[in-house]
């Protein structure tokens, strides 16, 4: 149906919105001006909950998604889909990175009813424990400082039940490395200094290279946008990982751990590091999977997490 | 020539079925065997388990007589993971391999190495749940996979459950807590500081945590059953789900 207004001859669409699960037909819309936005349509559900479809199991479209250019015809049909709850991506890492800050500390500086009481307040006598408390302190106030100021977010929000998930996760076992490390009755590693000095050499060298991918992917984007391109090495040498690698921040934060194993001997934060490879793999197979399929040109040297192998 | 090319076509079509069919006569020819061997295994179980009762009168050393043969037959179930995992079996890998390792665990982790809970009458308890469960199952596969399901095997099945999976976790839930003290006092399985890879690892308390997380786990496993039961009773063609 088409509505011609004598003045300036524009196309009206007509809408409708069904649920996606029922497809009950949940609103319609009549006269909707072509440059109508996507994402404006329910005002009981925020908008970050929403998700408006073409297709009941297809992707979302996004808020920038222009009514006129979608592939419609004039009578458009769209499947509504309620996401649940949800909360900002900085909310969660702000909140999942601090546990760990605040908690690893409680341990170091044995707080009550954690170790016998005799040793409540008391610090350890090996220099490699109070070494690796500022490591792992400058590691996720780095994290901390990195969310507030560096990174830039596709999305806004993500489920909530995710902040539960995720800070079981991070808290649980940052207590459980912390107790270890920083109990009366720790072992220092058996190769003493020279194996704590090479650990924070391959510590520190991962931090900054984190760092400087992050820096580099953040300048992909202009402030703002949320557009995408591929990431290319930089004039910083710890950018030119990219010539083999798509994900170098993930390769680059499994060497900090690493090296923080290395420096501790700890095996619960083996098991920590080898959780967090297993992840961090997943994520990087599928950020290297859509980036084949977003860019024809992508170089074919690179493999998703670590160079040649996986 | 265009005959010909049809008939080449058909041709190719006829042996890419051919080697559909073969792949899957094989997997239904290699299951049935396992379950024919598996509701043996356990038929012997129980063969032996009434013989000693009847010769001795009393569950004291029964345990002990059946160990070898318990420890074999539970834990070549291990094959039943794989079966989900290659695809053989429609089921999930995750809850098979639950399955699976929680028998295991009590097999060989409860039952064979603590000695003192052995003579426990909770020990018979779950022994004989277990293996009238497992006949059931097993000879259910196997008749199913034969085509040829006599209705009783069907209903015990999807019946007997209901009685049976709550007095099992009771068996195995006394049999762990009657367990305990002697964890304790012995210290097995467990690790103490200071030791060089800075980790340590208590039996005692890792036994209390396996009990309460038969809280969560029990009654998902016992609802989805019941689900089950109801699709598969109320006469809907459904390609069965094993459990």
């Amino acid at each position: 149906l088409k509505h011609y207004n004598d003045e300036t001859a524009v196309v009206f669409f007509e809408v409708e919105i069904l649920d996606a699960k029922t497809k009950d037909k949940l609103c319609f819309l009549d006269k909707v001006r072509p440059a109508l936005h996507s994402g404006t349509f329910y005002p009981q559900w925020y908008p970050a909950r929403q998700s408006i479809r073409l297709d009941p199991k297809g992707k979302s479209l996004k808020d920038e998604d222009v009514l006129q250019h979608l592939p419609v015809g004039t009578t458009a049909t769209f499947y509504f889909r309620d996401l649940g709850a949800q909360i900002s991506w900085v909310t969660v890492f702000l909140t999942e990175y601090a546990g760990p800050l605040l908690i690893y500390l409680m341990f170091y500086f044995r707080v009550p009813f954690i170790y016998a009481p005799k040793y409540d307040f008391t610090t350890s006598k090996h220099w490699v424990v109070h070494l690796a408390c500022m490591c792992h302190s400058f590691h996720y106030v780095k994290r901390l400082l990195e969310t507030l100021f560096v990174h830039r977010f596709s999305h806004g929000t993500m489920p909530l039940r995710n902040i539960f998930k995720n800070c079981t996760y991070y808290w649980g076992f940052a207590a459980w490395m912390a107790y270890y490390i920083n109990h009366p009755l720790y072992t220092p590693p058996i190769y003493g200094e020279q194996q704590v000095k090479m650990a924070l050499i391959i510590f520190l060298f991962c931090q900054i290279g984190n760092f400087s991918i992050h820096i580099a992917l953040r300048n992909l984007r202009p402030p703002g946008s949320k557009t995408r391109k591929i990431p290319y090495p930089t004039k910083n040498p710890f950018t030119w990982i990219f010539l083999l690698v798509s994900c170098p921040n993930y390769t680059y934060e499994l060497g900090s751990w690493l090296g923080f194993t290395l420096m501790t001997q700890c095996l619960p934060v083996a098991f920590f590091t080898l959780v967090g490879f297993i992840q961090m793999t997943v994520w990087a197979k599928g950020k290297h999977r859509s980036y084949l399929k977003e860019f024809r040109d992508y170089p074919p040297l690179r493999s998703p997490i670590l160079p040649f192998i996986l | 020539m265009a005959s010909g090319e049809e008939d080449g076509a058909v041709e190719e079509k006829e042996t890419n079925n051919k080697k559909k069919r073969t792949k899957s006569a094989i997997a239904i020819a290699w299951l049935t065997v396992y379950n024919i061997a598996m509701t043996a295994g356990w038929l012997v179980l129980a063969v032996a388990m009434i013989r000693f009762y009847l010769q001795k009168g009393t569950h004291r050393g029964l345990y002990r007589s059946i160990a070898r043969t318990l420890k074999f037959f539970q834990t070549f179930a291990l094959l039943e993971v794989g079966h989900c995992a290659i695809g053989i079996v429609r089921t999930s890998v995750i809850v098979t391999g639950v399955q699976v390792c929680s028998r295991i665990f009590m097999v060989w982790f409860i039952a064979s190495s603590i000695r003192q809970v052995q003579n426990q009458e909770s020990v018979i308890l779950f022994l004989v749940v277990w293996t009238v469960t497992e006949i059931t199952r097993y000879s259910f596969y196997t008749f199913n996979l034969l085509n040829h399901l006599p209705y009783f095997i069907k209903w015990a099945r999807y019946n007997m459950f209901i009685v049976m999976y709550p007095l099992g976790v009771i068996g195995e839930l006394m049999t762990i807590y009657a367990a305990l003290p002697y964890v304790r006092r012995s210290g097995m399985y467990s690790l103490r500081l200071p030791n060089t890879y800075n980790v340590s690892f208590d039996y005692y308390y890792f036994l209390i945590i396996v009990m309460l997380s038969y809280i969560p786990l029990f009654p998902q496993l016992y609802f989805h059953m019941l689900r089950q039961r109801r699709r598969v009773l109320h006469g809907e063609v459904i390609v069965e789900k094993d459990e």
